[in-house]
């Protein structure tokens, strides 16, 4: 007999395409959220996927806090070239210049909370109605209710408690004037489908999540990379280490750990065998447990 | 490096089960998928700190494992689960999803949408008190949404002495329930969720048992064949026009095959336009099929230019679905404001979206006994009827029996774009 059989990185393949597709057909003028980390490469080769042969139809989104990794710039720059997309930049550094946020205080200011006002000022500027995520679910535990597609208030806030009800593979994306909505295709995705994902579709990633010898300076259980944008303390210093990262994010926050992964199937083999989870390393969700909620209801990705 | 890829491979061919588990937070569900994710090694070292700290914090005697699957602070000070919050974990064969889902009356329509997407459903009862009006609802509901298989769990056997006898009554008991329902595959198991017997391991507490345990039935339920592989259907999402110097008259209709089996050079019938063609070729990015069946998402190009756009679609002339604008469905019902009977509503039904008028009440469902409630036919928040619809278009639909992607339609409110209704046609 005749097996009709699709494996589970096929499956949750085709569930994002088919919701990537439903985005572009309910929604005036979407956008895709693209901050450069394994993620939203992802992403980008699912909507590629998606509308092939044909070109993605719609532009990605970069919230640049200003303070990357020289990496993560030079590769979405060569992928977007490859990708034939349009790519805007919002840069936290313009809201402070404009003053409409002013950057903390302190040694070691954190840019997270800026991205929130940056996204949602770039998001009314071209008038996107529908923002594509990289979100998973298996993040954080505030994410284990978030929908595919999340309905935002004019504010952009999100209102865990009232989310509408998602079934079968039918996507409500009916909406008032001013209200968006954020979608998030990679929501049944775990970091180690991602990596299996990357690994079975032979996807360039940057270098940064290989292992590789660096300067680094422990902080708070994790080892935050060598750049102009930290401060150190009289009691720190930086130290060479042959590390990687498991997420890539701003370089205040995105902390690295001690590896000597350097492929893609080396890299899958520690991710199975590992003890924390990946946002253990980001000093931002340490604060609070509801950390990521809080930031979620203002509007974060 | 040939070993390393050889590890990767070995991932690559794992499969898929998306399962529901309903029951109130007194029957233990929180504790047996605590259990599940911390056995099968799920749970991450710093996930577990923040429980222990959480435990200690409240002043809990030991690691509350239910606080794993707590998300949002509102519930956590309430101390229930209040929304359906999906869970991952895998063993080396299989990936699973969860959709955990409360239990409690007033959390019907969150059991209905955790349903809506599952193959299998994990029911529990308490040993002390066996087969209640809530592991009817939960039975209820799984059968309507079309879930095949379900795995009845006895939890708490440590409460009764790990008592074969106690087993085998609430099997029996379900057994006669059971049979009014529409359940192919029930599968019974005696657990404790707090001590792991039958979890993922085997009890020595109850050798008289020689059945699977929870993980190993989860693991081995066949779901492939749950899939409509017979009737072919193909609702168009997307038309792909790239109309690009490499592809100047390339027109590809793209979507995801929601049943049967399409072949390059298959006849085909395009719904409502009733042309027909053949298929040329099937696609994924850069790559031909030889095949396409559900769940794959896919573009097809066929022979002839004919007019084909979103919400039409496509199926084989000998085997054409249902079209029409009058239809008959059970209805779950999501929203706080009720069902007006005469009232109208936008609805989407696979790609296509229509309006329609609600025609006629035909009885609503107690839920617990599944008998027919006398008198009343207001459907409001939590309540499942039976209705019938006109469109504002017609349909291509299959009973949902038959098929859930081609016969399952959400109503929205036409103001405040809320889903409030789940319908399962008839």
């Amino acid at each position: 007999m005749h097996l009709y059989k699709l494996n589970h990185i096929r499956q949750l393949e085709s569930e994002s395409i088919h919701i990537f597709r439903e985005v572009a057909a309910q929604f005036e003028n979407p956008v895709l959220m693209f901050s450069g980390g394994k993620d939203s490469i992802t992403m980008a080769r699912l909507a590629q996927k998606a509308f092939w042969p044909g070109n993605i139809p719609f532009p990605f989104l970069h919230v640049d806090t200003g303070h990357n990794f020289d990496e993560t710039i030079e590769f979405r720059d060569q992928l977007m070239d490859d990708l034939g997309v349009e790519l805007i930049v919002a840069h936290v550094q313009d809201m402070i210049d404009s003053g409409k946020v002013k950057e903390p205080k302190g040694p070691n200011p954190s840019r997270n909370k800026l991205q929130i006002p940056t996204l949602l000022h770039a998001l009314e500027e071209h008038g996107f109605d529908a923002a594509f995520g990289g979100a998973r679910r298996d993040e954080e535990k505030a994410r284990a209710k978030e929908r595919f597609f999340s309905h935002r208030d004019e504010f952009g806030q999100w209102d865990p408690k009232n989310q509408r009800p998602e079934l079968w593979n039918l996507y409500n994306g009916r909406k008032n004037q001013g209200e968006h909505f954020r979608v998030f295709p990679l929501s049944n995705w775990t970091e180690m489908d991602v990596w299996q994902y990357i690994a079975a579709e032979d996807i360039d990633i940057p270098s940064l999540y290989l292992a590789h010898t660096r300067d680094v300076v422990e902080r708070e259980g994790t080892y935050l990379a060598k750049s102009q944008f930290i401060t150190l303390s009289e009691e720190e210093e930086y130290e060479e280490k042959k590390i990687r990262f498991r997420t890539i994010g701003d370089m205040t926050c995105t902390g690295a750990f001690q590896s000597d992964a350097d492929t893609i199937p080396q890299i899958i083999e520690e991710v199975a065998s590992a003890r924390i989870t990946e946002r253990g390393n980001r000093t931002d969700d340490k604060k609070a447990e509801a950390a990521m909620e809080e930031r979620k209801k203002q509007g974060y990705f | 490096m040939s070993t390393d890829k050889n590890e990767a491979q070995k991932y690559l061919d794992m499969d898929l089960l998306r399962f529901t588990t309903a029951g109130s937070v007194d029957d233990g569900k929180s504790t047996l998928i605590g259990r599940l994710l911390y056995d099968s090694k799920s749970i991450f070292d710093d996930q577990m700190e923040k429980i222990e700290e959480s435990s200690r914090k409240k002043g809990d005697e030991y690691t509350n494992l239910a606080l794993l699957t707590d998300g949002l602070s509102a519930e956590r000070e309430q101390g229930i689960t209040i929304d359906v919050a999906y869970r991952y974990f895998s063993t080396p064969n299989r990936k699973f999803i969860i959709a955990d889902t409360p239990g409690h009356v007033q959390y019907t329509r969150n059991m209905v949408t955790g349903a809506s997407t599952a193959n299998l459903a994990v029911i529990l009862v308490d040993a002390r008190n066996g087969v209640i009006e809530q592991t009817c609802r939960h039975s209820f509901i799984a059968s309507l949404l079309g879930i095949k298989h379900v795995v009845l769990c006895v939890n708490k056997m440590d409460l009764v002495d790990y008592s074969e006898e106690r087993f085998n009554e609430i099997r029996n008991e379900f057994k006669t329930f059971s049979s009014k329902l529409d359940i192919p595959d029930i599968h019974y198991i005696p657990i404790s969720a707090l001590y792991g017997d039958n979890v993922v391991d085997k009890s020595d507490n109850m050798p008289w048992y020689g059945g699977a345990t929870l993980l190993y039935t989860l693991e081995n339920v066949q779901v492939d064949s749950d899939y409509n592989h017979v009737d072919s259907r193909f609702p168009v999402q997307w038309v792909t026009r790239p109309q690009s110097t490499e592809y100047p008259d390339y027109r590809g209709y793209a979507g995801q095959v929601a049943g049967g089996v399409f072949k390059p050079g298959d006849e085909i019938i395009a719904l409502p336009s009733g042309f027909t063609s053949k298929i040329d070729q099937i696609q994924t990015f850069e790559q031909d099929e030889q095949e396409a069946f559900s769940p794959m998402s896919i573009t097809m190009t066929l022979e002839d230019d004919i007019d084909i756009s979103r919400g039409d679609m496509i199926a084989k002339p000998d085997n054409q679905p249902t079209v029409g604008q009058d239809i008959e469905m059970m209805v779950c019902w999501l929203n706080k404001e009720s069902l007006d009977p005469n009232g109208k509503y936008a609805i989407k039904h696979t790609t296509k979206e229509a309006r329609c008028i609600v025609k006629e009440v035909k009885y609503k469902v107690n839920i617990n006994t599944l008998h027919r409630v006398e008198g009343d036919k207001e459907i409001g928040l939590n309540d499942i009827g039976r209705i019938k619809i006109r469109t504002t278009k017609p349909l291509f639909y299959d009973s949902y029996k038959r098929n859930r992607k081609t016969g399952s339609i959400i109503l929205i409110d036409e103001y405040t774009n809320e889903t409030v209704g789940a319908g399962m046609i008839l």
